[in-house]
């Protein structure tokens, strides 16, 4: 038996190394997702681009705007002249958001009135509009507080500690999205590897009609898969490997936890992705079909319902049960809890559970299929 | 007498379908057998069941003295397969192609080794085997197919018309290695198209419908089931002489051959000028008559015209 699965997996791997074009895909694929989710997809809102019309054009005016413009958040685009340049900055998306400071700014600050600053910003994407509302406001009232303290300590008065609020995020200290997308990329790339190899590659054998050769052998249908994925899991960790030390590289992303987890539940999840490229392939009878079905079933699924990006615990009651399509949604809080938190087993154990119950339905799910199919093919 | 394939009333019913109604025969030892019949006529699941890839619906087989009912795993281990549909992985060389299916039928170490000299050998491919198999022309990679096929040493072996789009020479030998297993004493169940492939085996059934029709060596097919006496006529226009022979009540069966027409005659019409004669009345102009040992294809032809007649009765 042992014979021939390795026979099985030595033949697979030499198709694989003279097929230069996949091997472009396993490989360049993940660098390339790596780059996009890493770089271009970012979520933290900075270098805002601010316009200032300045009315008052005081010491004061100065002071708040420079308050604005000493941290990362803002950066200064130009100051506006007139009214009617804040409509045509906004429309043209020169700015995302304009300060006007009205002309009796400072007067009112020396009278010990409410001074009030109109903020304008673009709101179409509400996300950024809310971000940058709560940077103006902190910004806001760190300045007042300033003010106050000033004036008070003039009159010789000694401000009372009031109380402070001192927040720390656990797991990602700066907020940073990229190490909140990390795992999720990890899962997502090695799905789409797995699946689509594993898939083609019997496909593969079904359009050639060298299955029917080993159907006759006496070579069972386990063997014949146990063999085949070897050498697409080797792969697959291999990719997991390039992914966690580019993450440590470029986003300096550490795995906090213990890598035998680490190792084992990927494991587990590259099982579940064999299943489905197993199913996937049962039902393609071309090479084309199964490479769309396969990109379709692991990408779409593992992007949008796994939690990669779109928590699921905000998503609607229906939605979160149709979640449980994918096997990433699973291997992502086992990452999340082993890269970030570092935490071991007592907290996603469950999980794991959940992907062997995924792998043996899509397994049970292929094999009803195939016998079908099977008897269909033959009686046409 | 020594059996290596005993069929009793095999049948494969798909719902409604009867693919396969109740064939019975028997091979023997070290012979060729010829496995005929139209597309879709039940061949390749008759094969697909003794090769133990598919259960029958009732019946049993026995094969190489396993029951392909109770123990198909045994089976396959005894046979060797290959289908016209059977190709080699093109991206592997010829030595990968040949250890990994050596491996696949559990060979390894010396026997292997010694297994893979043989197929390289039989298929004329010594020096060659770092080729890339895609590479070979067909009628080689046919034969590199089969050396494969019968890597095992198989007691049996089952060949699913494996000559289909072989050219004539290659075809020659490959049907050379054929009658080399024969001699050896490997039992070939062949299903083929080609009716001079036929002439090449020592028995031969036909299949039409799911049924077996004929059984026989080729010259007991010829003699014995056409009741009736073969002439072959020449004519510039086979056509329509055809369609004025249907219609003669002497006659039992015409059919084209190129510009040559093939005429089976009742039994008691046995002379040449007859026939001649009733030609001449219809007012049509033949070159030349002569009477003829019929061909297979005349059996055939015969026998699928008359034995689908019998079907549409039941």
């Amino acid at each position: 038996m042992l014979n021939r699965i390795k026979a099985i997996a030595v033949k697979e791997t030499r198709q694989l190394l003279r097929d230069v074009r996949m091997m472009g895909v396993i490989f360049l694929f993940p660098v390339f997702l790596l780059v996009v989710f890493g770089y271009a997809i970012n979520f933290d809102v900075q270098h805002i681009q601010l316009s200032v019309l300045d009315r008052d054009n005081s010491p004061e005016s100065r002071e708040f705007i420079n308050s604005l413009l000493s941290t990362d958040y803002f950066d200064l685009v130009t100051y506006l002249k007139s009214d009617r340049e804040i409509r045509e900055f906004l429309d043209r998306k020169k700015a995302q958001c304009i300060a006007v400071i009205p002309s009796n700014f400072s007067n009112e600050i020396y009278r010990n009135e409410v001074a009030k600053i109109q903020f304008l910003i673009d709101g179409v994407d509400g996300n950024t509009a809310t971000i940058i509302m709560n940077y103006v406001n902190a910004a806001v009232a760190s300045y007042s507080n300033n003010l106050n303290y000033e004036f008070l300590s003039s009159r010789g008065i000694k401000l009372s500690s009031s109380v402070s609020l001192e927040p720390r995020f656990w797991f990602n200290p700066d907020l940073n999205s990229t190490r909140f997308l990390i795992p999720g990329l990890i899962g997502m790339i090695l799905i789409i590897i797995a699946v689509v190899t594993i898939s083609l590659s019997i496909v593969r054998e079904k359009e050639r009609g060298t299955i029917e050769q080993l159907n006759v052998s006496s070579i069972k249908i386990p063997e014949l898969l146990t063999g085949k994925a070897i050498p697409y899991i080797v792969i697959a960790f291999i990719n997991a490997g390039i992914i966690l030390a580019a993450g440590y590289l470029f986003f300096g992303i550490e795995v906090k936890g213990s890598y035998l987890w680490l190792l084992i539940s990927t494991l587990f999840f590259l099982a579940a992705s064999i299943g489905i490229g197993i199913l996937v392939s049962v039902i393609a009878d071309s090479l084309q079909v199964a490479f769309l079905a396969g990109t379709l079933i692991s990408l779409l699924p593992s992007m949008l319902l796994s939690g990669f990006v779109f928590p699921i615990e905000s998503m609607p009651y229906v939605i979160r049960i149709f979640s449980n399509v994918t096997p990433t949604k699973f291997y992502i809080v086992c990452l999340r809890s082993i890269l970030l938190k570092g935490a071991g087993i007592e907290v996603f154990w469950e999980q794991l559970l959940y992907m062997v119950i995924f792998t043996v339905i899509v397994v049970v799910a292929a094999s009803k299929i195939y016998n079908k199919k099977q008897l269909k093919e033959l009686s046409s | 007498m020594n059996y290596s394939i005993v069929a009793e009333n095999l049948t494969k019913k798909f719902g409604d379908f009867t693919a396969v109604d109740s064939v019975s025969f028997k091979v023997e030892k070290g012979e060729i057998f010829g496995f005929l019949g139209a597309n879709g006529a039940g061949k390749s699941t008759t094969i697909r069941m003794l090769c133990g890839l598919l259960e029958p619906t009732s019946g049993d087989a026995v094969v190489g003295g396993f029951s392909i009912m109770n123990e198909p795993d045994k089976v396959k281990q005894s046979i060797g397969y290959m289908s016209q549909r059977f190709s080699l992985y093109n991206d592997l060389t010829i030595e990968e192609n040949i250890e990994f299916f050596g491996a696949v039928y559990g060979l390894k170490g010396k026997l292997l080794e010694k297994r893979k000299k043989w197929v390289l050998e039989i298929s004329n491919l010594i020096g060659k085997e770092r080729t890339l198999t895609g590479d070979l022309p067909g009628g080689i990679k046919q034969r590199l197919a089969l050396g494969v096929a019968v890597i095992h040493k198989p007691k049996i072996l089952f060949l699913d018309e494996p000559t289909s789009g072989v050219d004539p020479i290659s075809r020659r030998n490959f049907w050379d290695l054929i009658n080399r297993f024969s001699d050896e004493g490997t039992t070939v169940l062949v299903t083929t198209h080609y009716l001079e492939e036929a002439e090449y085996c020592n028995d031969i059934i036909l299949i039409n419908a799911g049924r077996l029709i004929a059984e026989g060596n080729p010259q007991r097919l010829k003699t014995e089931y056409i009741d009736g006496n073969a002439f072959e006529i020449e004519t510039e226009n086979p056509v329509e002489l055809m369609d004025i022979l249907k219609k003669a009540k002497f006659i039992i069966d015409v059919s084209i051959f190129g510009k040559k027409i093939h005429v089976i005659t009742k039994k008691q019409f046995e002379k040449p000028d007859e026939l001649e004669n009733y030609c001449t009345q219809n007012e049509f102009k033949i070159d030349r008559i002569t009477r003829i040992v019929p061909t297979l294809e005349d059996v055939f032809i015969h026998l699928l015209e008359h034995g689908s007649k019998n079907a549409q009765q039941n």
